[in-house]
């Protein structure tokens, strides 16, 4: 029997799967849960469907990687969970997003304001653009501080200073009174982290949080971003297209293309037992694990136009394993080991 | 005495000649800082002070390094896109600094650079095929339908078909642009390209697509590249020898197999250690450096990079490291392996 993917089934109800599949994470009500979640945008030309029914769902405390190419949804999904959605031209469709159990689609904006940037917090991948040029750092997170706690103005700039100092700003005060253009790439990033995590949200969203930053930064930011997870026990959606930076602070991972969830599986499966070929054919085209002179394995072509993707499965037209019926029946997400779902009809690697 | 070991280095050159095709010596680029009403120069942006190397024919030369150590404006003053402080570039003989504009122009034909951006890069006004047809009619490469006949045959060459020769650049998507990119430079048939991050824009499965296309053309049209990246990964994959540059010195060259396996400098070696591991659970040890890379307006005394660098000595801090060679082919400039 095939099950259809149900995003909570993946850790709550376990009673249904056989012993091995245990996970090591208690049954416990996942933090958010997401359900086929349909988002898309009015153009020029025509309804662009960016997110078309994703479902997963993320555990207090758990590090989840979405990833995927430019234009696969993973942003617009991310964009969604805060309801920062612009509408118009976008649209939520459809779906469910579930926080701690409730509705957050389904919330007046006033409870919205309370949840987000409190409860749930993101970081943006160009921390240029994403702080405001002509307000001090300090006074942005002292904003962020007095906008979601109940504390005098002295309160918020201490705890200001604080939060600084606990992404590892090197002098804090100095920092607080510089603008945003007076500081480096790595320190902005910094600075929105510390904006982020100054309420202590249970959720933190991470949408390219290094893709802007040099090799030896993004190290400095990643590893901070542990050891705060570490510290704050903070749960955080990780939307990358770097495999290497799922690799380093992931458990589980989301696989998107074209707006849908392609495989669903453990970061170990991932790299060494993907079962979807597009899966699969991103981990090949990747240099560092082609040997030396050798061609580098492609997928061919390119990702369809999101007004007009293609019948059947959306990778069908770039995947050499594709017959008949992925040309032209809709696939739904399927078992193919513990936790590890695809979206594919045949299981290549699993025979 | 940086000249005749250049020579020294050789030892894994490509069988394919070994002659140097292009050596670019003490090559300086400073830019002035200039303040105050009468636009006096008080300091100067040292974006590019004293690089050395060679070039071999047929080869492929990484050059990686993190933003602001001068990759970018290397390239463009060995093509003379900008001008020289100081130092000089020998191509095939033949030194580019102190050419004329005629002369120039000719030499121009022979290198060719690539850029990142493929947006940016073409002119959103001309169709592809008048775009490649304008750098043959400037140089003279052919004319009336051998044009368009040779327009055909390059975009062939990089995986377009012919009849999109017709459209503009806003109607490709990004690694089809920067395919249109790789055929306008391909154009006047040169021998050397500089890619300079030819595939950071590109997303992964693309950028496989274009890294193939790029060795597919070295092999069959014999081409040299100087191939600058910030990736790591793409640049082990690609290079016959890796260079590092920091605040824009070099500070290690070698072949790119013993750099990768045994990297010198400690730069080099915190580089390679900063990269994600794509092995999960098994997570590199990390050599994390401290703070930011210091402004090329204020490059710290003595060793650029001792501010940083977890084995600073005292005599780092005073005096410039000499970059020689410390095993076969492997140079560095670090004052570790001075004994």
């Amino acid at each position: 029997m095939v099950r259809t993917y149900d995003a909570s089934t993946m850790n709550t109800r376990d009673e249904t799967r056989d012993a091995t599949a245990q996970d090591t994470r208690t049954a416990t009500e996942p933090l958010l849960d997401v359900r086929d979640l349909s988002v898309s945008f009015d153009t020029p030309d025509g309804r662009a469907r960016a997110v078309d029914g994703v479902s997963f769902s993320i555990q207090p405390g758990e590090t989840l990687g979405l990833v995927g190419e430019s234009g696969c949804g993973k942003t617009v999904s991310a964009l969604a969970i805060m309801r920062l959605v612009q509408t118009p031209p976008g649209r939520i469709d459809g779906g469910q997003i579930r926080f701690r159990g409730c509705d957050v689609l389904k919330l007046p904006e006033k409870e919205m304001r309370r949840i987000r940037g409190n409860e749930i917090s993101m970081v943006f991948q160009e921390p240029m653009t994403s702080l405001n040029p002509v307000f001090t750092c300090g006074y942005q997170v002292e904003e962020a501080v007095l906008l979601h706690q109940k504390v005098s103005k002295r309160e918020a700039a201490e705890r200001t200073i604080e939060m600084l100092s606990l992404v590892k700003i090197p002098d804090p005060r100095r920092v607080a009174k510089s603008y945003p253009h007076q500081l480096s790439g790595g320190m902005r990033q910094r600075v929105m982290i510390a904006m982020a995590l100054s309420c202590n949200p249970s959720l933190l969203v991470a949408d390219e949080p290094t893709t802007a930053l040099d090799v030896t930064i993004q190290a400095q930011i990643i590893d901070l971003l542990l050891s705060l997870q570490e510290q704050f026990g903070m749960a955080i959606l990780m939307i990358t297209h770097d495999l290497g930076v799922i690799a380093e602070t992931c458990r589980r991972v989301v696989v998107m293309y074209a707006g849908k969830v392609m495989e669903i599986t453990s970061v170990q499966d991932l790299f060494k037992d993907a079962r979807h070929p597009y899966t699969m054919g991103l981990r090949e085209s990747i240099p560092s694990f082609a040997p030396r002179g050798e061609r580098l394995k492609v997928i061919p072509g390119k990702v369809p136009d999101p007004l007009d993707f293609p019948r059947g499965c959306r990778f069908s037209d770039r995947c050499k394993y594709a017959e008949y019926r992925c040309d032209n029946e809709d696939i739904q997400l399927r078992e193919v080991g513990p936790n590890h779902w695809i979206r594919c009809w045949k299981d290549v690697q699993g025979g | 005495m940086a000249s005749p070991q250049l020579e020294a280095t050789r030892s894994t050159a490509p069988a394919a000649g070994g002659d140097t095709l292009l050596r670019v010596e003490d090559l300086c680029k400073h830019y002035p800082i200039r303040r105050g009403v009468f636009s006096r120069t008080v300091g100067s942006v040292r974006a590019v002070d004293g690089v050395s190397f060679d070039v071999r024919r047929g080869e492929t030369l990484g050059l990686v390094g993190e933003s602001g150590c001068g990759k970018t404006t290397l390239a463009r003053a060995i093509l003379r896109l900008t001008d020289v402080t100081s130092g000089r570039v020998t191509f095939d003989g033949v030194s580019v600094l102190d050419l004329g504009n005629e002369e120039m122009r000719r030499l121009r034909k022979r290198m060719q650079i690539i850029f990142q951006d493929p947006y940016g890069s073409l002119n959103p006004r001309l169709t592809v095929g008048s775009m490649i047809a304008e750098a043959i009619k400037i140089h003279r490469l052919a004319a009336g339908d051998a044009v368009r006949a040779r327009v055909v045959e390059l975009l062939d060459r990089v995986g377009i078909p012919a009849e999109y020769m017709n459209r503009y650049p806003h109607e490709f998507s990004g690694g089809q642009r920067q395919r249109i990119g790789i055929a306008r430079a391909l154009a006047v048939s040169p021998e050397l390209v500089i890619a300079d991050e030819p595939v950071s824009a590109l997303d992964v499965s693309i950028q496989a697509q274009i890294i193939n296309l790029l060795k597919d053309l070295q092999e069959a049209l014999g081409l040299t590249y100087l191939f600058i990246a910030h990736d790591l990964g793409v640049v082990e994959y690609i290079s016959d020898r890796v260079a590092v540059m920091y605040l824009g010195r070099i500070v290690e060259l070698a072949d790119a197999v013993d750099l990768y396996r045994d990297p010198k400098h400690p730069y080099t070696q915190a580089l390679l250690s900063a990269v994600p591991s794509l092995d999960p659970g098994k997570r590199r040890s990390r050599i994390l450096l401290p703070g930011d890379i210091p402004s090329p307006a204020n490059v710290p005394k003595g060793c650029a990079f001792h501010t940083r660098c977890p084995q600073a000595m005292s005599i780092c801090r005073e005096q410039t490291p000499v970059f020689k060679e410390v095993a076969p082919g492997h140079r560095t400039a670090c004052w570790l392996y001075d004994k």
